[in-house]
């Protein structure tokens, strides 16, 4: 995946902000008017310390004055306390349903942005080309959609208000702090570049640290899994010894990062109480030297106090937040580099025609990056016929099928695939992947009921439909010894089936969209030789006038096809009937002999 | 299984005394963690006094004497409460890690220890999340949550204490609302947990569809149901908004009300110390003081109930830990036998007879620890050193129980085994099991290099002894073909190699112990022509000479057995050598004949299929 600029990487993130704006907006004014209120809480006590229980003068702009004297001035305030106490839960209240109002904004605003981006990458990535599949590896995808994404949901939902919170916050108190009194400001300012560098300067080495510590626990949890999922192996060679050992040493490496990151830790947090405790004497000292020289009230002291401890929690945050935001952008890279990758496309041309006509591979060659695997192959599979391809590993016998099914598309000077006389590559794919019926070598299926598994391609499917295929596919028998029946679960949280019964139902899966061309690419690989013939008899008959493909290095699988194609490196090398190719001689006959002779000398002799 | 945990809410004292034996190691620097946080929650509660000494002594009477003193002892208070801070936070991680170690090691010993019926029945992922997040949690909350309540209670008590010392009526107006906040604290808290359970257990949905959808990708796409994936995983994404809206929801009203109940606190104070200024019952520097107690106590108050709600939802994990290591070892060794020939961990070889490989079952009977019914009944087998064992069946049949038997991974319900003439629970398991070699069906390997893991049977076995086992199961050629032969990283349980050359390496594994019994798990389906012959010779050479037993669902290689054995429905219906078996016309007989007919199927080009 390449590198892009990081603009086009923000304008797509602002992109899934649509409708939005408005609620983000006001979660940032709710925001705002809440840490007004949170600050007019010490101003309401400076007053009533100053200038209601002391002498001062109220330092009130007129109008609130002339309210306040209406009510019967410093006297009245003076018997009635209360009102100044009311004043202050008046506030709180009024910071709390700001507040309220705030945190349901941004949650929704956050977990809708965020869901529409969850959304939209999955189903990108399900509509991303075969060949982008197979070049990057799940584990770096899921991780990219998963932790990737959470780094910036974090960011969203939480930094983001974070950021604007803090400096909200910072500079309303330096606002305040300042009409007070300016030089004791800048006292209290001289301190913040101090929190900010020992921040940053810590949480690049704690998030290093912390890196570490977890690929220690990564190593410890892998070493933990194989030893129970390889018990037996322990057991059988009496290694529990050598095992504990092994744990013990990796258990120790955790423990002694761990325990470093702590060291870190420790600093860190000890180093902010000294800072911001000497931040606080400071201000405090020089106050006492200020109200000495009658520059600043016994009210305004407090009040000045109470702002500059407001200030030393944020700035301690501030420093983290610094390093989450190179955090969020590397992560947001990260998933642009998915969102960015191309879809497949389908020119408007593209056509939708009968596709019951003869498949004709013309002069296809095909190269993975470079590396071809098809050179020069050209053969007819008349419509209705049963079509057999031979072939080792990595004689591209597979690419043969993803050619048909467009998961890859030959180059137009490379050939053309035809059916019916059409070229393939004008054909509108997800109308030709529904008539070419693909069974995948390692057919996945999907944590569902085996019902809904077969049933997948077709919601409208009755039970009897489900049933029928499950039979051509000769598992409907298996199925129904589960307790369970259709209604089992299969895949990562229900039973596991063996490799023959999930080749099965995946025959029967694809069985199910009726398509006129089926191909099994190695399909019944897993299942023994009786259910195979079996199979393959029930396809015959359940299939009426369907082109079959069958891939396989199984000469059992493919004698009775109509015709077979043997494939050798790449190339057309053989092509006849059973009869034909044993005469010929040539590789179909070596490969059936070294399979005889394996079946008679070990399995029979 | 023992795993019907109580998820009854409530406070349970019995769970916690499990973590004693755990605790004991600890002892002394949790007491000194304590005694830090409670020095820490004094200095905490001390500093609003200093600003309240500044505005009595040097504020209100206008002069700067004595501010010398004042700034040192503050000066201290900072250093001595931030050394309180290192050290505090170097001894809790210490203790965090320490726990979780020593929680892990034991899990671990014991699950070296546990029957295979346990493993038979409870998933990995099940058994990991016990050992690993479980054990985390725990030691985490024991590390830092119950500091966090010591702190938290001692500047409580040494904040009320030095409000009362000043003026009981300020400070019984904040004790009025601890109660409330604790109570309201408590009440959200529980559910907050709860949300915030539901919020994981959905994200772990959605990342186990984001796993489908992404493995599946190609099988959508030959389905074309691309869309139709898409719009399921927007279900779940919806249902994530709203466990995350839901939680936000709580938070939301949770955090200003307890703020309410503090600002009340204010409030009072505020009025209350004011007409106590204006009667100079007090003076301005505690009026300060206690506004300052009133708006610091919600943390502490809020902090105590917080980690007590998430003590509670920890005994959860306490249980899940404590069910796992009290699982009950279905198959120990005696004091005696362990006195003698050592135990798992440390065996004492010195002491250990030579294994001739000679088994016998004598009136065996056996049903599996988890079924109900008898598998074997008065059983009786003899085995002379350097047989080959077949055993036959379909999949499923039970095949594998004979296997267990003699291998000692399951005990008989009465009768014994005899190995070279003695009762295998006379000697210790660790004696029976260094003298196996063990072929799975599904080839097991470990993360590390080819080497490491033929050398695995064998620890101390030299680069040509090992060299020399893979070449006599012809491992060699997979070791060779790799970018670094034998150095090759095979990855995560050998995940970079097929299974085919999984299986050869394993052989290779098995072979280089040299042990006198092997067991064979048969393994050859989907495996190309040539690697299914390279196995099968090698096979041929590690049966050579060996008591061994083999089973297998293709009837390969058995016709040359000693002894067949043909299982059905977990029973053995037959028994005797391949031509005996033949005579007697059973099922072994039936077996052999479909597969005849099949042969001469296949040579006559499958015409006569149906």
């Amino acid at each position: 995946m390449k590198k892009h600029s990081k603009h086009p990487t923000l304008n797509r993130f602002i992109g899934y902000s649509r409708g939005l704006k408005g609620f983000f907006l006001l979660a940032v004014l709710t925001t705002g008017a809440s840490i007004l209120f949170n600050f007019l809480t010490p101003q309401i006590i400076r007053i009533t310390v100053d200038s209601v229980i002391g002498q001062e003068p109220f330092a009130l702009p007129d109008y609130a004055m002339s309210l306040l004297e209406s009510f019967g001035g410093r006297e009245f305030l003076r018997k009635s306390l209360w009102v100044c106490g009311g004043a202050v839960l008046i506030c709180t209240v009024a910071q709390g349903l700001c507040n309220l109002a705030a945190r349901l904004l941004i949650s929704h605003s956050t977990e809708t942005y965020i869901k529409r981006l969850r959304d939209d990458i999955f189903r990108h990535i399900q509509h991303l080309p075969f060949s982008w599949h197979t070049h990057n590896r799940t584990g770096d995808i899921i991780q990219r959609c998963t932790s990737d994404m959470d780094v910036i949901r974090n960011f969203v939902a939480n930094q983001l208000l974070e950021v604007i919170r803090i400096v909200t916050l910072i500079v309303t108190a330096l606002f305040l702090m300042s009409q007070m009194h300016l030089g004791l400001t800048c006292v209290a300012l001289v301190f913040i570049p101090i929190v900010a560098c020992y921040s940053g300067f810590f949480f690049s080495r704690i998030s290093k640290q912390f890196r570490f510590a977890d690929e220690a626990e990564g190593d410890l949890m892998v070493n933990i899994q194989e030893n129970l999922t390889g018990v037996r192996v322990v057991r059988a060679f009496g290694r529990e010894r050598g095992e504990l050992d092994k744990f013990d040493a990796q258990s120790q490496v955790l423990y002694d990062r761990w325990v470093n990151l702590g060291y870190t830790l420790g600093a860190y947090w000890g180093m902010g109480d000294l800072v911001t405790g000497i931040q606080v004497l400071t201000v405090i000292l020089v106050g006492c030297w200020l109200a000495f020289n009658g520059q600043l009230t016994l009210g305004e002291f407090l009040a000045f106090v109470s702002y500059n401890r407001t200030l030393a929690f944020p700035l301690r945050r501030l420093g983290r937040i610094l390093s989450d935001v190179s955090k969020t952008r590397v992560s947001a890279e990260r998933l642009s580099e998915v969102l960015e990758a191309e879809e497949e496309h389908d020119a408007v041309t593209d056509t939708e025609p009968d596709m019951r006509g003869d498949i004709v591979f013309d002069r296809v060659s095909f190269a993975y990056d470079g590396e071809t695997v098809l050179k020069d192959v050209s053969f007819e599979i008349p419509a209705g016929s049963t079509f057999g391809i031979l072939g080792n590993t990595g004689s591209g016998k597979s690419t043969l099928c993803y050619l048909l099914d467009r998961l890859y598309d030959v180059e137009s000077e490379n050939g053309c695939i035809t059916i019916g006389g059409v070229d393939i590559r004008t054909i509108r794919r997800n109308y030709l992947r529904q008539n070419v019926g693909l069974v995948l070598q390692e057919p996945f299926l999907f944590s569902k009921t085996i019902a809904e598994n077969i049933a997948i391609s077709r919601s409208d499917a009755s039970m009897e439909d489900i049933r029928r295929s499950a039979s051509i596919a000769d598992v409907d028998e298996s199925i129904m010894e589960f307790s369970k029946g259709y209604d089992t679960i299969v895949g990562e949280r229900g039973v596991t089936l063996s490799g023959g019964q999930k080749q099965r139902v995946a025959i029967a899966r694809t069985l199910m969209c009726g398509s006129p061309i089926m191909v099994f690419d190695d399909s019944l690989s897993a299942v023994d030789l009786t259910t195979d013939a079996r199979i393959r008899d029930a396809l015959r008959s359940g299939t009426d006038g369907a082109t079959v493909i069958l891939i396989s290095h199984r000469i059992n699988t493919l004698m009775d096809a109509d015709r077979i194609l043997v494939l050798d490196n790449g190339r057309a090398a053989e092509y006849g009937t059973h009869e034909e190719l044993l005469a010929l001689g040539g590789i179909y006959k070596r490969t059936y002999d070294l399979q005889s002779a394996a079946a008679s000398g070990k399995e029979e002799a | 299984m023992s795993e019907n945990i109580n998820y009854a809410k409530g406070f349970r004292p019995k769970t916690w005394a499990k973590l004693f034996p755990f605790l004991k190691a600890y002892a002394g620097r949790l007491i000194f963690i304590m005694v830090l946080m409670s020095l820490t929650a004094i200095i905490d509660v001390i500093i609003p006094r200093f600003q309240s000494y500044a505005v009595d002594h040097f504020i209100v009477p206008g002069t700067l004497e004595g501010i010398k003193p004042f700034a040192i002892a503050y000066i201290c208070a900072i250093l001595f409460s931030s050394v309180c801070t290192i050290l505090f936070s170097r001894q809790s991680m210490v203790v965090e890690m320490g726990l979780g170690r020593d929680m892990r090691r034991a899990c671990f010993v014991h699950l070296q220890e546990l029957s295979l019926t346990y493993f038979n029945q409870t998933a990995v992922g099940y058994i990991l999340a016990r050992v690993m997040s479980d054990t985390n949690r725990i030691a985490g909350l024991i590390a830092w949550s119950l500091e966090d309540i010591f702190w938290s209670l001692a500047y409580v008590t040494a904040a009320f204490v030095s409000m009362f010392s000043v003026n009981a009526r300020l400070a019984l107006i904040i004790l009025a609302v601890v109660p409330p906040i604790a109570i309201v604290t408590g009440f959200f808290q529980g559910k907050i947990l709860a949300a915030n359970r539901h919020i994981r257990s959905v994200n772990s949905k959605m990342t186990g569809a984001y796993n489908e959808g992404i493995t599946g990708a190609k099988t959508s796409k030959t389905l074309v149901i691309e869309d139709r994936i898409s719009d399921e995983f927007s279900e779940i994404t919806d249902e994530l908004y709203r466990a995350n809206y839901c939680s936000a929801k709580l938070n939301a009203v949770f955090i200003p009300i307890i703020t309410f109940f503090s600002s009340t606190a204010v409030a009072f104070v505020l009025m209350q110390g004011g007409y106590m200024v204006m009667d100079q019952v007090i003076e301005f520097g505690t009026l300060s003081m206690f506004v300052s107690y009133a708006l610091n106590i919600l943390e502490p108050i809020r902090t105590t109930a917080r980690v007590f709600s998430e003590c509670i939802s920890a005994q959860v994990n306490i249980e899940r830990v404590s069910a796992l290591l009290e699982h009950p070892c279905l198959i120990q060794d005696t004091p005696e036998v362990i006195e003698k020939y050592g135990d798992t961990f440390n065996p004492k070889r010195e002491n250990w007879e030579p294994i001739k490989g000679h088994i016998e079952f004598k009136d065996v009977t056996f049903k599996y620890p988890d079924g109900d019914e008898y598998i074997l009944e008065h059983f009786n087998l003899d085995i002379p050193a350097g047989t080959n064992v077949a055993i036959v069946g379909e999949t499923g049949a039970g095949k594998s129980t004979l296997v267990n038997l003699a291998c000692r991974f399951f005990e008989p319900t009465s009768g014994s085994i005899l190995i070279d003439g003695v009762d295998y629970r006379q000697r210790s398991q660790l004696w029976l099991h260094s003298s196996l070699g063990y072929v799975l069906q599904s080839p097991q390997l470990f993360s590390g290099t080819v080497a490491e893991n033929i050398r695995y049977s064998k620890p101390d076995a030299t680069d040509e002894e090992v060299r020399a086992a893979a070449k006599m199961v012809s491992a060699d050629v997979v070791a060779e073909k790799l970018e670094k032969g034998y150095d090759t990283d095979v990855g995560e349980g050998g995940d970079r190699l097929s299974t085919g050359e999984k299986q050869l390496i394993s052989f290779a594994r098995a072979i280089l112990a040299d042990p006198p019994i092997f067991v064979l798990d048969e393994a050859t389906s989907s495996i190309d022509t040539e690697t299914e012959l390279l196995i099968q010779n090698a096979i041929q050479h590690i049966l050579k000479g060996r008591t061994s037993f083999m089973i297998a669902h293709r009837l390969s290689t058995v016709r040359h057995a000693d002894i067949i054995l043909v299982v059905e429905d977990g029973r053995i219906i037959e028994r005797g050598s391949h031509s005996e078996l033949l005579e007697l016309n059973g099922k072994y007989a039936e077996l052999y004949k479909a597969m005849e007919i099949r042969e001469k199927h296949q040579k006559m080009g499958g015409i006569a299929l149906e």
